[in-house]
């Protein structure tokens, strides 16, 4: 049997189109074929809070600007220590759950939850923006478990141009 | 010969490896052995049904009639801290995919360079540096991942836990990340309940005694069987269960996991030098109780395509027999890890475009479980 995740999974609440995402791989997917994948573990540094290396690999030296990906890994780091901080606003929820025995929930999203629709929006941003013209692909760390950001490496397929996301360029900015 | 592809949609619950049970079309998780959950259902309810049917009518009467009020809403309180322990996630971790796991092979090949023919290569294990303190992360066969730190594979539920603390019977499922601070509230309002309990049973003895006599009280038939039953299980649970709570107090103000103590990792010698405790009492409680909400990484709900590829000699019959509607009984559907195939999954996925038959092709899928809403449609047909 063959498995193929469907976009209408309970993530594609957190993406506002959710097509876009799978649009993007299908093109991808039609004029290039996956070459390998890269993935950046996490940094456990500071503890058992989701951070993810900003070590760059050396996969991904011809693909993309060193500087570009530490900002999307930072960004991401950043999004992820939100989520997590323990503050004022987290031990209001924190309070007021437990008061409800928990059933506030039922109705409300927690803020972890909403900082991971932020995160979902903003991969699929910079996927459509900077990675899939390079022929990259980023998927989101929480379809991994949070223990890894996976990038795919796409190669153009039968293109003899140099540049090898010209094709994939066009096809996702075509929408 | 001619083949058909049979597209189906299963929840990703179904394939999920590890040994859980699912019930509510994967919204509810818990370990296969359910026996001692419902006992811990049964004497709850029971002592205290026998609590709200024989002392309360008096007990409202001749004290107040906030006592029953108060009784209610603290049983209510301990159910849904239970359920919520019993039914929720952990924090299991998904295994590693193929690609991941051959990544990880490679990184762990390559630190270990060569090793001579007959020696057995080192044991698979990473450090990592955590606020200054050295910590080993061991690598699980069974996941194919190297733990996160605190992590640990439970091997009744055959899934790698974050944070893991313990695996519980009598809530039926793992403790971990997710659901420990439910764990910890259902334990504290447990031994409240069961001191409150006790309490007005021994009060209720005291008021009828100065009417009659002690041991007259006693003797009284039939109303005060209940009574003696509920003192008996009241009093024998109080000690384990206050214990427990205490316990736990105890490791949550030293942010330490009740796995972490059975091992000593930070103690004896180690002491002190737990990276993860803020080193305040307060601190590490509000971190544990207060925390943020995690949210599970498994997408139990989430929906997948599975294409089957069957030879035509069964295609009649698995038609057949697939639309037969199957009624659904309530009972959960308990797989074992034979039935999950992450690693067809996970090759599919490797292989974007359509690819050739496999020998295992006239293999008949399993039928739809009768949770799934699932839908066989005829997608493509292929002729040798």
């Amino acid at each position: 049997t063959h498995t193929y995740p469907l976009t209408h999974t309970r993530r594609t609440r957190y993406y506002i189109n959710p097509y876009c995402i799978t649009l993007s791989l299908c093109e991808l997917r039609h004029s290039a074929s996956l070459a390998n994948k890269v993935f950046i573990q996490r940094d456990y540094s500071e503890g058992t809070t989701c951070k993810f290396q900003t070590k760059f690999p050396s996969e991904l030296e011809s693909r993309i600007e060193r500087t570009l990906f530490e900002d999307t890994v930072k960004t991401l780091n950043n999004y992820y220590a939100e989520a997590e901080k323990i503050g004022g606003q987290s031990y209001l929820e924190g309070c007021l759950a437990c008061a409800t025995a928990y059933l506030i929930f039922l109705c409300m999203e927690t803020r972890y939850e909403k900082v991971l629709k932020k995160i979902a929006k903003y991969i699929q941003e910079q996927n459509e923006k900077i990675y899939a013209p390079r022929g990259l692909l980023i998927t989101d760390p929480i379809e991994r478990g949070m223990r890894v950001i996976e990038i795919s490496i796409y190669e153009d397929r039968g293109s003899s141009g140099s540049s090898s996301g010209s094709s994939s360029v066009s096809g996702s900015t075509a929408r | 010969m001619s083949a058909v592809m049979i597209t189906r949609k299963v929840r990703k619950w179904e394939k999920l490896p590890g040994k859980n049970t699912f019930c509510c079309d994967g919204r509810v998780m818990m370990a296969r052995q359910k026996g001692v959950f419902y006992l811990t259902l049964f004497l709850i309810t029971g002592t205290c049904a026998l609590f709200f049917a024989f002392e309360c009518p008096y007990l409202a009467v001749h004290l107040c009639p906030a006592i029953p009020v108060f009784a209610v809403l603290l049983f209510l309180f301990v159910m849904a801290m239970l359920l919520r322990t019993s039914f929720s996630d952990p924090g299991v971790l998904p295994r590693a995919l193929p690609e991941e796991a051959t990544f990880i092979e490679m990184e762990i090949e390559a630190a270990n360079g060569n090793v001579p023919a007959g020696q057995r290569p080192p044991p698979r294990i990473r450090n990592v540096q955590i606020n200054n303190q050295i910590v080993k992360l061991k690598y699980c066969y069974t996941c194919k991942i190297f733990r996160p730190p605190r992590a640990s594979h439970c091997s009744i539920c055959d899934n790698c836990v974050d944070r893991f603390d313990h695996h519980c019977p009598w809530v039926g499922n793992c403790v971990g990340k997710r659901n420990y601070r439910y764990f910890y509230l259902f334990t504290l309002s447990l031994s409240l309940l069961t001191i409150y309990i006790f309490t007005f049973d021994i009060v209720h003895v005291v008021m009828r005694s100065m009417n009659g006599g002690f041991l007259n009280t006693l003797k009284e038939t039939p109303g005060t069987y209940p009574l003696k039953l509920s003192v008996l299980v009241c009093f024998f649970t109080l000690w384990s269960v206050v214990g427990l709570t205490g316990f736990h107090t105890y490791l949550i103000s030293l942010n330490q996991t009740t796995n972490e103590d059975i091992k000593g990792s930070w103690s004896g010698k180690n002491r002190g030098q737990n990276p993860y405790s803020h080193k305040n009492i307060i601190k590490n409680c509000c971190e544990v109780l207060c925390g943020p909400t995690y949210p599970s990484v498994l997408d139990r709900r989430g929906l997948l395509q599975e294409d089957t590829l069957i030879s035509s000699i069964s295609v009649t019959m698995f038609i057949v027999l697939s639309l037969q509607k199957t009624t659904a009984p309530l009972i959960p559907n308990e797989h074992t890890p034979d039935d999950a195939k992450p690693s067809i999954a996970a090759s599919a996925e490797k292989n974007a475009s359509p690819k050739e038959e496999h020998p295992a092709a006239t293999k008949v899928p399993p039928l739809a479980s009768p949770e799934t809403d699932a839908e066989t449609s005829i997608a493509k047909e292929r002729a040798h």
